[in-house]
């Protein structure tokens, strides 16, 4: 018998709006309208306001670590801007807060976070999303869980999951790619290609030549786009989304984007990268590729962008100190929030951990009370 | 009353929770046509169904973390994993995911779950299908572990747990499987998650244990001297423990002994005895031992 052809496929790349500023206008059109690219970039720039102060924070012993989104801004609200906030859910890595923001979580939420406070990722009720998720790779099986329950409660919602191109070379990642494929679950699988995972950069941590390939794997639509471009994110996103909703199952993105900044605050990126290789993908910024869009439909100026860098600045200060205005967490919520009633151990866990007041407190210890009087 | 073996009751308490609430699902390996490798879904499928009886992809951690994406989102799953030794790739999801959220999120995300295992020795299996791994759950934050040992009280807790706003891992002593029947009522009841139950009285010696161990223990009960009277306790919930049974009885008997099947170092063993030590000192003759 002669050898035939058992399988092949091509992945298209999508870029509407290149470095230069140039756009074009059949790809694009009625995708994204003037109103939503004005609001899309002072989303942007707000975010890039919140790393800013967020690495000063850190720096100053006010936060414990921070991981900038510097340079991913576009994958990000390109993509909420294709999710209906209050029934889509996001089920997030941690380089996406605009994307959140969109969603309707408060920014201060994300700061908390990062400052240590688990009510940080107390998740406002309206808000359909879980929290931001900093083991690499193991949520996007819970998208796949979520998006079935919506799928078989007959509603259209959709589900969005982001993740980096180091989580694409985790188990978990393939198979909650597998899961949400074989259930037909409605989520869009995001990656945020970044090239880099930590230190790792991409051709150490896969031997394929895209990340979008691997969802052939999984009999899954498939893209890659610009990542930086707001109209190639939000074109890929927009036809994912239509599949979820008609009950056509998952769809992926591949957001080809940079980590302009450190990988978190306790990285120094110098250590490993070319500064050449940043300096390409400055000239590659989402913000400015927009700002430049914005020009050219005589949206935008320089009086314009100083105001929103001033606005910008009093939002994120706002927002600081609202994070840092919140009362202290109480202690004995490590106990009370383990389950929906603590039980009776955790109960006297919770009543006898404080060591320090040891024969202070005849109530917790049992002792005589001999301290009370001196 | 009719008489049903372990397979049969859980069988039943699956069918009678999925009949009253249609957010439970069932899923895993095997588990839809084919009933799982023991059966103990059988039916299942042929009356609720492909969306509520799911054969899952061969993935223990991708069976965990997506049905703890479906509890996070308002469904009452029950997977199950097909031998205990097979919860290993599954155990980031369930001790890092489905019992931390409820934390994580101060109680805005909540994985309402029941994981179903096979669980212990005893039926001439290899490796992987013959552990005793609940002191590893147990020791985890934010999950509830219960394993009862007769079909009554498997089906009362197996309903207590469905219902939990909370995860539970529910081990299911697999030498047990079809050793022995009682008659288990076809009504609803459930077993709070918690309570140890009192299977014999006695004042000279309290005995804890739990899962198949139970009837080696009653066989070493029914050889013992006629002039020696043992107490013996069936933990049936191994997180959170009955500790006040336990106490209640050691304070009695003034001495105890754990049995289980699980590795000894760091287990519940050590545990039980050290709580019993610290709180039934005065009483206790011999120190406790496991």
């Amino acid at each position: 018998m002669p050898k035939t052809t058992a399988y092949t496929a091509t992945i298209e790349y999508i870029s509407i709006l290149d470095e230069q500023g140039k756009f074009d206008d059949k790809l694009g059109k009625g995708l994204i309208t003037d109103e939503q690219a004005l609001d899309l970039y002072e989303r942007m720039t707000v975010c890039r306001q919140l790393d800013e102060f967020a690495f000063k924070l850190q720096r100053s012993g006010r936060m414990g670590t921070y991981p900038q989104n510097k340079g991913q801004e576009a994958a990000a609200v390109g993509s909420a801007l294709a999710l209906t906030p209050g029934q889509d859910w996001v089920v997030p890595s941690y380089r996406e807060n605009a994307a959140l923001f969109m969603m309707g979580l408060p920014m201060h939420y994300v700061l908390q976070y990062w400052m240590g406070d688990e009510r940080g990722s107390q998740v406002p009720e309206n808000v359909k999303m879980t929290p931001l998720s900093v083991p690499i790779g193991t949520h996007m099986l819970h998208a796949a869980g979520i998006g079935y329950a919506e799928k078989i409660r007959g509603t259209k919602n959709v589900v969005a999951t982001y993740f980096g191109d180091g989580a694409t070379s985790e188990g978990d990642f393939h198979e909650a790619m597998n899961f949400a494929s074989v259930l037909k679950s409605p989520v869009i699988f995001i990656n945020q290609n970044n090239s880099w995972a930590i230190s790792v950069p991409r051709e150490k941590q896969m031997a394929s030549e895209t990340v979008a390939q691997k969802a052939l794997a999984y009999g899954m639509p498939t893209v890659r786009v610009d990542g930086n471009d707001i109209f190639a994110v939000k074109y890929a996103m927009d036809d994912a989304v239509k599949r979820a909703r008609a009950g056509d199952g998952p769809s992926f993105i591949e957001a080809v984007t940079y980590r302009l900044g450190d990988h978190t605050t306790a990285d120094d990126a110098r250590r490993y990268r070319d500064p050449q290789e940043v300096e390409n993908w400055i000239a590659r910024d989402p913000l400015i590729r927009t700002r430049k869009y914005l020009e050219s439909r005589k949206l935008w100026d320089q009086n314009k962008d100083d105001t929103l860098q001033e606005r910008a600045k009093t939002i994120v200060k706002e927002v600081v100190a609202t994070a840092e205005g919140v009362s202290k967490p109480e202690v004995e919520s490590i106990f009370n929030a383990m389950f929906a009633e603590p039980h009776t151990e955790l109960v006297r866990q919770r009543d006898t951990m404080r060591t320090s007041s040891l024969g202070k407190d005849p109530s917790q210890t049992g002792l005589k009370n001999t301290t009370q009087n001196v | 009353m009719a008489t049903l073996n372990l397979v049969q009751a859980i069988n039943l308490a699956l069918q009678q929770e999925m009949q009253k609430d249609d957010r439970v699902i069932v899923l895993g390996e095997d588990v839809g046509p084919n009933g799982g490798v023991f059966r103990v879904t059988e039916g299942l499928h042929a009356q609720f169904g492909d969306d509520r009886v799911i054969d899952t992809p061969l993935a223990e951690s991708g069976i965990i973390g997506t049905a703890i994406g479906m509890a996070m989102n308002d469904l009452r799953p029950v997977p199950e994993i097909q031998f205990e030794g097979f919860l290993g790739p599954a155990y980031d999801q369930i001790v890092n995911h489905a019992a931390r959220s409820r934390s994580r999120s101060r109680g805005a995300i909540t994985v309402p779950l029941t994981i179903r295992v096979p669980v212990g020795g005893g039926i001439h299996a290899p490796e992987l299908h013959s552990d005793s791994p609940e002191a590893i759950y147990a020791h985890s934050p934010g999950i509830k572990v219960v394993m009862p040992t007769t079909p009554y009280d498997a089906k009362g807790l197996l309903i207590s747990a469905i219902r939990d706003p909370d995860p539970v891992i529910f081990f299911e002593p697999k030498r047990v499987y079809r050793s022995f029947r009682e008659e288990v009522p076809e009504d609803e009841y459930t077993i709070p998650i918690g309570e140890a139950k009192i299977v014999s009285e006695g004042d000279d010696l309290t005995v804890v244990t739990w899962g198949a161990s139970l009837f080696q223990c009653i066989e070493a009960l029914d050889n013992a001297p006629d002039d020696v009277s043992i107490e013996l306790i069936d933990l049936r919930t191994i997180d959170p423990f009955d500790m006040d049974t336990i106490a209640a009885s050691v304070e009695k008997t003034g001495r105890c002994v754990v049995v289980h099947e699980a590795a000894m170092t760091c287990g519940l063993g050590a545990e039980i005895s050290s709580r019993v030590q610290e709180r039934c000192f005065l009483h206790l003759r011999p120190p406790c031992s496991a």
